[in-house]
Parts: structure tokens; sequence; C-alpha cells
């Protein structure tokens, strides 16, 4: 029970990556690689500013903020300089991989006991029910710092995902998906493709330090590494979204990234827990997201095969 | 009356610009529509039409040389989306002017603030879901019920009625239309031709139409002009076009193909001798 708590929290965590993903993969249909290097950004200036004694809110905000900076950089050398926009996000990513050396003065740094927070929510929990330790569930008890996670993260996923749908359907936000999807048509409605597209990146990098600032203060540490293959993490858990709640209304899509992010984590969990190697599991992910981009073709091909044949 | 609502002078631009295969697509092309008035466009394939529409409508841009002004103001140097304030635009090709997944309803709340910058507000309001509704009933092709329905789902022609529709939602200084029923089956273009006949009409649009139909530029508007080779090499308007049959731009047409001829066997005998 307490794995599976752990899981979910772990997953609702990836979700705001999922979400972030989303936005810049299926809003804008843009492969953004800077995804690793938010990430690592988020996780990287979330832990040092921390460990410097500043208010986890503070240092969680700061993260985000260098996440959109991250997506402002990959969107002007795209729609700016013209640089082709997988290209912009590797070199987004490859200089925050020395940003990111120098923010943490290392390629590893733990919080020391300083507080996160995770560690306020828990604070926070005792002080709503001070003599509760831990939740028993089916035999196996949930430690308050646990529990305390979870609410807080199934709080903050739900409050910004339901910020997102509304978002995507004011002007502006329709405006972007007007933009992601059909270029030509936008600017002959007068909307600025271009900086549409440089705030839809600012957006989704944004959501992704965050997750990786959350991420960062979970496990109490970050390290340089982390953010390498967050990008195709996100697209996993998107693809098991739209496979479980379709492609049809902008709310059940988003609900289906941040959720496909928890599911994807689960079975994550589950195979680690089956015996699989740690190792392989960025292989069975890069394996999954292959799979699931080609055998719906080739599902389809074989169908048309079958009735022509 | 009165009032250029567009002119364009002195517009050139070469394509390929100094490759093998230069293409000088506008070469001083001088145009001036008046507020009100429907010109057709014509000219065989790269004669220009489609190029100036772009220059228009800054597509192509920057443009090599040439100035174009839209009720007044100099827009030479301002980008497509700002233009488009002044513009509505439909494309030759219906999945142009629409995205798939974004209903009717969206598409509409998004040309009613052509123009205007995009906001915090929400896009589908009760009266702009309204205002939608009416214009859509409009058209009287049964969709007012279908707003919700998404762009992907609607046939070609309906898709090309709607986006006319986004055109004309805030009313433009120009409207171009470039090869609108071209892509359409007969029943949907006429269907198309149509809705454009009723919305210039009835709102009194400057318009500037290109079409590679004959029976289309004898048909419509007040003015035909015919391109070749990036210039203006007809222009015929007021009694002139009243008068105008199909026969009299064939035997245009006729007169630029054989020019075309002519130079080609030249090319050809200059080929012979020295290559």
């Amino acid at each position: 029970m307490n794995l599976l708590a752990g899981s979910i929290t772990i997953g609702l965590l990836i979700s705001l990556l999922a979400l972030g993903v989303f936005v810049s993969y299926r809003v804008f249909d843009i492969l953004d690689i800077s995804v690793d290097g938010a990430f690592g950004v988020g996780a990287a200036v979330a832990i040092v500013l921390v460990v410097r004694g500043h208010a986890p809110l503070i240092a969680t905000m700061v993260a985000t903020l260098a996440g959109v900076a991250a997506g402002v950089a990959t969107g002007v050398m795209s729609t700016r300089f013209r640089i082709q926009v997988l290209l912009a996000g590797i070199l987004t990513t490859t200089a925050l991989y020395s940003g990111n050396l120098y923010i943490m003065g290392g390629g590893d740094l733990a919080i020391a006991g300083k507080p996160t927070l995770f560690s306020e929510a828990t604070a926070l929990l005792h002080l709503a029910a001070p003599h509760l330790d831990g939740v028993t569930i089916a035999g196996t008890t949930v430690p308050a710092s646990q529990f305390a996670a979870l609410g807080m993260m199934l709080l903050l996923v739900g409050a910004i995902s339901a910020g997102l749908r509304q978002f995507f359907r004011t002007h502006l936000g329709l405006a972007m998906r007007a933009a992601g999807r059909n270029p030509q048509m936008s600017r002959a409605l007068g909307i600025d493709v271009g900086t549409t597209t440089i705030l839809g990146l600012a957006l989704a990098n944004g959501l992704i330090a965050l997750s990786g600032a959350l991420f960062a203060e979970y496990q109490g540490f970050a390290n340089v590494q982390m953010g390498i293959g967050m990008m195709v993490t996100g697209l996993a858990a998107v693809i098991m979204g739209e496979a479980a709640l379709g492609r049809h209304t902008i709310g059940r899509r988003i609900v289906g990234a941040a959720a496909g992010a928890v599911v994807f984590r689960l079975l994550v969990a589950g195979a680690l827990w089956l015996g699989l190697d740690p190792n392989a599991l960025k292989l069975v992910t890069a394996i999954f997201v292959f799979g699931s981009l080609v055998v719906p073709g080739l599902l389809k091909r074989g169908a048309q095969a079958v009735s022509h044949g | 009356m009165g009032k250029a609502a567009l002119e364009v002078t002195g517009a050139s631009h070469t394509f390929h610009s100094g490759g093998s295969n230069e293409l000088l697509a506008l070469n001083d092309v001088n145009l001036s529509l008046e507020a009100g008035s429907f010109v057709v466009v014509i000219g065989l394939n790269g004669s220009g039409k489609s190029t100036l529409l772009n220059a228009i409508a800054g597509a192509l841009y920057p443009l090599d040389r040439g100035k174009i002004c839209i009720a007044g103001k100099d827009v030479t140097r301002w980008p497509e989306h700002r233009r488009a304030g002044l513009i509505g635009r439909v494309f030759q090709n219906p999945f142009t002017g629409s995205a798939e997944e974004l209903t009717i309803a969206q598409h509409l709340a998004l040309a009613a603030r052509r123009g205007r910058r995009a906001d915090f507000r929400l896009a589908l309001d009760k009266s702009t879901r309204e205002a939608s509704e009416a214009r859509v009933l409009g058209l009287s092709m049964g969709l007012e019920d279908r707003l919700e329905t998404p762009m992907g789902a609607l046939s070609g022609g309906q898709r090309q009625a709607l986006t006319l529709l986004m055109a004309t939602m805030v009313r433009p200084t120009v409207l171009l239309l470039d090869e609108h029923t071209a892509a359409l089956d007969p029943r949907s273009a006429e269907q198309v031709l149509r809705v454009t006949q009723e919305l210039v009409t009835r709102e009194l649009l400057t318009t500037l139409m290109v079409t590679h139909s004959l029976q289309q530029a004898v048909r419509l508007g007040d003015r035909v002009i015919m391109m070749h080779r990036g210039r203006v090499v007809h222009d015929i308007s007021g009694a002139r076009k009243r008068r105008l049959r199909v026969d009299d731009l064939l035997d245009y047409l006729d007169e630029v193909r054989s020019a075309e001829m002519l130079d080609e066997s030249a090319a050809e005998m200059l080929r012979r001798m020295y290559v």
C-alpha cells in the first residue's frame, strides 16, 4: 500500500510533465526536446534555492520561471531565427546541461534536511490532525508524510488541469490551438503565430520545470542527469491518455495526459516489482512509444489488407 | 466610392533570384480597386495571379519592390497577421482555411476577433454563439444545428462556405478569394459561388477574386483583369465588362498563348544555334 501511494505520487509528479508535453506535442505538434533541459533546470533551481534557505514555495516558483525562460529560448530560436525546432530544443537542453552544473555547483545536490513543499504539506497535515502518524489501509500503514504528499499532488494536478482546460477555452488559448493546428489559417485570422508559439512553449516548459522542481523536492535531491529521457516519458503518458480517453474534447485530452502519467508510473512500478532491471526502464519506455506510434498504423494497414484481400 | 480601397503600386517580385529557375512572378504591377468594386483576376498558370494575392495579403513578404496600400494605409511593411485586420481571405484548398479538430463555433469565435489581440476572456460566450448561429443560418446549408461539429467532419464545400463566412465575420476592407471554388465538385462550387455573390452584394465588399473559370469571370464582378508573366495585360470594366463573353476572354488567352509559343520556338531556335 505504501508502494502504491508512492507510485501514484510520483505518477502525479510526472502528470505535470505530461501536461507540458501535451501542450507542445499535441496543441502545437512540436517535438520539443527542451523538455529534458527544462525538467533538469526546474530540479536544479528548486534544490539550490531550498538549500540556500529560501522558502520552498518561492524556490518552486522561481524554478518554474526558469522553465518558462527555457521555453522562450527554444521558441525564439525556432520562430525568430528560423532554426528547426528540433535543433532549437536540442540547443536549449545542451546549454542547460552546463547551466544546471553551474547552478548546482556540481552533478548532485541534496536538500540536507531543509524544508520542501512536501515537508510543509506534512506539517500542515499535522497541524490539522495533530495525532495522525499514518493511515492504515488494508493492514499496512501509509505514513503521514506520504499521505500529505499524495494529497498535495492530487490537489495541484487537479487545479492545474482545470486551469489549463479553462485557458484553452479563452481567446488566447483558442488562438494557440489554431496556431498549432493550422498556421496559415491563423495568420489569415490575424493571429501572430510566432509569438503564440513562443507563449505555448513557455507554458509547456514552465509546467515541465515545475514537475522537475517538485520531483527533486520529493526525492530530496537533484541530479544533472535526471532530465534525460523525460521527453519520451511525457510522450508515453500523453499516448496512454489518448488510448484510454480518446481525442475528443480538450478537457478529456488534458485529463487523459495527467491520468496517463499515473497509469504509466504504476505500470513501471509493477514491472520493477516483477523484477524488471531498472537499467532497462528507458529502453522499455522508448520501445513502448515506438510501438504505440507504429502499431496503430500497422493494424490499420492489416485491416485494409484483410478487407481488400 | 471614391477613395481606393486597395492600391498596388509598382509591385515586382522574383522567385529563386539568381538561380537557374529564376522567375519574375510580378513585373511592375499597378492596380487600384475602388471601394465596393468586385474585380476578377484571370490568367494562365504561372501568370502571377496568386502571387499578386499573396503579395497583398502579406503571405509573400517582404516584396522585392513596390508599395501596397489598403484604405489609405501603407501596409507594405506589415506582416501577414497584422494585415489580417484589414483583409478577409479564402484559400483554394478548403483544408487551408480551417483546422480539422476545432469546431465550427470555435472557428467563428476566432474569426469574430480578426484583427484584435487575443485575451483571457472566454472565447465562446453567449453573444458570440448567438451571432455565429445567425450567420451560419444565413448560409441556409443546415449547419446551424452543427456548431459543435469539428470542421474535419464537414465536406469541402461546407468548409469553404464557412471560411467565406469567417473572412467576412469582421467586415474586411478587402476580400481576397484565391480560386476558392477550384477544389470543389461542381455542385459545391455553385453553392459557394452563390454564397460569395450574396455576401459581396449584401455587404458591398471590395473583392479581388482569382479564378481560372472564364464563366465565373464573365458572370461575376464589375471588372476583369488578365495577368500574363507577372503583368496586367487586360483590364476590362464598365460597359465593356457587361458586354464581355467567354469567347472574348478565350481570344485574349489565345493571344498570350500564341505569344508564349512564339517565344518558346524562338528560344528553341537560339538554343540550337548557340548551345
